[in-house]
């Protein structure tokens, strides 16, 4: 792992400038500190290990494929919330423009319901559209200054709304062999949609770290008024991330397209919790301005291996839901420094 | 080069500056000083860009200047290094110096950190400071951070060709001594490079390592000499230097306190922030902390309500030691908080007066465990005429009550919970003189009621016109004691003194 992920991470982003006084540095335990941006790792070897020794075929390559594959979408998923998160804000409306997405590429390309074939153009068209609904969502935010996490989860039904309406409640078959290749294509025993997503890992990690937007990500997640005076454009910021985050999810709604080979409106149901918990498991605080895209590609992973893990040692799916729920109060208890928090609400 | 012309600034009811001049030159210290509130650090503000002024204008060369942003000021070579530090703790020395400037580091769309590291390895190396900008600033203690802010500030150099003006809000009020030296020695180093107001409690500091002085009192500059012609006393002099009206101030009521003591603290100390803190206060007392920020009197206060338990020395409330970890605990014996941001921590501002009023003390109004709305209303229509709450009812909100009567309900949310010692923090900040005088009032008629109350006021005048005994604090410690009987009631300049 990069040492620098580490540094970013170290802990949660709340300070009150009253407490900044010199004594505190002082007293600080610096080890221990320094040592947290590495938990989620090291949950994850802890993790496998343990999963493999229950149950060998945990390590079998076909396995570990698996593994991937049911990792790609909730990636790019994520990769999307993380910068949300990283800003101080949170974004409800992953179910809500995935399903659009989907329902958009199905309806586009080659399909059982009518004659469009717009093959890859359409694809595109869809992740276009899906970004216009993250800008919206992004406007929405700042332009009426409605709390992030209110306007998104507005966003969300509009979305699901949406797509019930284009399809009247019923499904769409994917008939293009290019777009289902995606999930069917095999390149080095993986499917294409695990490649993309890791591509969408590798530019959304050079966005993060070397450029301006993905910086100013950063310095408003740290301290938003500061931003503001130090000449930061942070309305810009915001809606330019959060339409990055919905053209992510359009692209998630392209590899869901793709992996069912068909589109509908319920197509992303349960994927917002997942994609939370991820981001959070990997280490990004709630509270803004730290984490990164990294540390949710640990949490996907973590969350990927887990699910595999209690199919594997054939737990009932109910306790695995409970186990997953369990998880993110755990995750968030272990990476927010809540003794810094003055209030919590 | 850079001069304010009459500048004035209100804030509600507050005029914090007023009729404003100063003139600061090339390569010049500029030492500003003056008591708390007297309108320094607003005026440091409006230099920086963050606020514009009301009247007045900014001259830089003879031309008038409106900076509009902290941008704006950068851009004209003025650069601030705020008392409440402003790097973001998340980010490196490197990306806290250069943020908002990344552009110059940026090639085909991407940040080169290389470029940018080295870039902000040369504004430290102004500082003489050897830190590693990749370091992030939350790993740095204060003093380190604030060298970070200087060479942020010095950074300036490179997007301006005017002459730097470096402000540098009471940058030794959290300093250790060594800490001090080697900031005034960067100072003198760097006044080849750029012009400095510094701003300071501290008039020893001030006369080290000024130029010339200017001396402000309740927003105005009332004098300004070279370093030369200035010395302590005539400083305190000129900071203070007001009359002090007894009758505002209800000192014919003031009678002298009962024998019975209620609180004592002995050998009392919270690390780092004050030490060795030594007092009685009796019933119907008034105790008066004075300091300037940073004193640890605000800590003081808050530690006799819980809200920073003492780490050293013993606290006893009625006879009783006790450690108060929590406003509940002091809640439960008899220990009510009337805070400086009544909107934040004394009042649910949404809420009407009367669940405002029963807030501490919900037992009262219980019947059979269920809250009584009548019971509660009847309580409060008491406390609103005792205490002659303007309000058009006891169900009103209390957002749409006024500074002074939002002050009241607090008040008598305390009285409601019996509480016997009352802490004053900054009760009149914020309000009009009729209101300031009601809440002069209201402390008189608490202390005939035999309620003891530790005040930390707003002004020196307020502290020696309300209390009966007075602690002057200093860097952590108490410096004097004074006995403020009406008569022999100390003067502004004896406590100053004590306190800068």
């Amino acid at each position: 792992m990069d040492p620098e992920v580490g540094r970013q991470s170290s802990n949660s982003g709340v300070s009150t400038p009253a407490l900044r006084e010199p004594e505190r540095a002082k007293l600080r335990p610096r080890s221990l500190r320094r040592l947290r941006p590495f938990a989620p790792f090291v949950a994850l070897v802890v993790l496998s290990l343990l999963v493999g020794a229950l149950n060998p075929r945990f390590f079998e390559f076909n396995n570990v494929v698996r593994i991937a594959n049911s990792a790609a979408i909730p990636l790019v998923l994520a990769l999307g919330e993380t910068f949300v998160i990283i800003l101080g804000s949170v974004d409800l409306s992953v179910e809500g423009v995935l399903a659009v997405g989907a329902v958009v590429i199905s309806l586009l390309v080659r399909n059982d319901s009518n004659a469009n074939a717009l093959g890859w153009t359409g694809a595109a068209l869809a992740i276009a559209i899906c970004a216009g609904i993250g800008c919206l969502s992004g406007l929405i935010h700042v332009q009426l200054r409605i709390p992030s996490f209110m306007a998104t989860l507005g966003i969300w039904f509009v979305g699901v709304g949406m797509a019930t309406l284009a399809l009247g409640g019923s499904t769409v078959r994917v008939l293009d062999t290019n777009i289902r290749s995606l999930a069917l294509t095999r390149l080095l025993e993986f499917p294409l949609a695990v490649w993309v997503a890791l591509s969408a890992l590798g530019l959304a990690w050079v966005f993060e770290r070397f450029t301006r937007i993905g910086r100013y990500v950063y310095a408003i997640g740290g301290g938003e008024d500061l931003a503001v005076l130090s000449g930061i454009p942070v309305k810009r910021v915001k809606v330019v991330i959060f339409t990055l985050a919905g053209a992510l999810y359009g692209l998630a709604g392209l590899l869901s397209a793709a992996q069912l080979g068909m589109g509908n409106a319920l197509i992303g149901s349960g994927r917002l919790f997942f994609t939370i918990t991820a981001v959070v498991v990997g280490g990004s605080a709630l509270t803004g301005g730290e984490g990164g895209v990294l540390n949710t590609f640990i949490g996907v992973l973590i969350i990927a291996v887990l699910a595999n893990g209690m199919v594997l040692l054939g737990i009932s799916p109910y306790v695995q839901q409970a186990v997953q729920g369990l998880l993110i109060i755990v995750a968030v208890a272990l990476s927010i420094d809540r003794a810094r928090l003055k209030i919590v609400k | 080069m850079l001069s304010v012309k009459n500048v004035s600034k209100t804030f509600g009811v507050v005029q914090a500056l007023d009729d404003v001049s100063l003139e600061i030159n090339e390569n010049e210290v500029v030492g500003l000083v003056g008591e708390n509130g007297a309108g320094k650090s607003t005026l440091m503000r409006v230099l920086a860009g963050v606020y514009a002024p009301d009247r007045g204008s900014l001259q830089l060369g003879g031309k008038s200047i409106v900076f509009g942003s902290p941008t704006g000021a950068n851009l004209n070579g003025i650069g601030i290094v705020f008392q409440e530090q402003s790097l973001l703790p998340n980010l490196s020395i490197a990306e806290n110096i250069y943020l908002g400037q990344e552009r110059q580091f940026v090639r085909l769309g991407l940040i080169s950190r290389q470029r940018l590291n080295a870039a902000a390895r040369r504004q430290l190396e102004k500082v003489h400071a050897d830190f590693d900008p990749r370091t992030r600033t939350s790993e740095l203690n204060f003093a380190a951070r604030q060298m970070v802010e200087l060479a942020k500030a010095l950074a300036l150099e490179e997007r301006t060709d005017r002459h730097l003006v470096i402000l540098l809000d009471e940058p030794t009020s959290m300093l250790e001594q060594r800490d001090i030296d080697i900031l005034f020695a960067r100072v003198r180093a760097l006044r080849a490079r750029a012009s400095f107001v510094f701003v300071s409690h501290r008039l020893e500091e001030v006369l080290e390592i000024s130029d010339r002085i200017y001396v402000m009192k309740d927003g105005r500059v009332v004098a300004h000499m070279p370093v030369a012609d200035a010395t302590v006393p005539q400083l305190h002099q000129l900071m203070v230097g007001r009359d002090r009206h007894a009758e505002y101030y209800r000192e014919s009521r003031q009678h002298a306190p009962r024998a019975e003591v209620v609180m004592e603290a002995s050998g009392l100390a919270v690390d780092g922030a004050y030490r060795e803190i030594d007092f009685t206060l009796r019933k119907g007392e008034v105790l008066g902390i004075a300091g300037v920020i940073g004193s640890g009197r605000e800590e003081l206060t808050r530690t006799l309500f819980g809200f920073l338990p003492q780490t050293r020395g013993k606290l006893r409330v009625n006879g009783r030691e006790v450690r108060l970890n929590s406003p509940s605990e002091a809640a439960d014996i008899g220990i009510g908080y009337i805070p400086r941001e009544r909107r934040v921590e004394g009042l649910v501002l949404p809420l009407s007066v009367a669940v405002n009023m029963t807030l501490a003390s919900l037992q009262a109004v219980k019947i059979r465990g269920v809250i009584s709305p009548k019971r509660e209303r009847e309580l409060a229509k008491r406390w609103v005429e005792k205490l002659h709450v303007r309000t058009p009812s006891v169900d009103t909100l209390c957002l749409q009550l006024s500074g002074g009567n939002q002050q009241k309900v607090v008040l008598s949310k305390w009285m409601n919970a019996r509480s016997r010692i009352l802490i004053f923090d900054h009760p009149t900040r914020g309000l009009d003189v009729g209101a300031k005088e009601e809440v002069y009032e209201l402390i008189r008629d608490l202390s005939d009621d035999g309620i003891a109350i530790v005040l930390t006021a707003d002004t020196l005048e307020e502290t020696i016109g309300l209390c009966h005994s007075i602690l002057a604090m200093r860097d952590g410690r108490v410096t004097a004691r004074f006995d403020a009987s009406p008569g022999s009631k100390p003067s502004q300049v004896d406590l100053i003194r004590h306190m800068v």
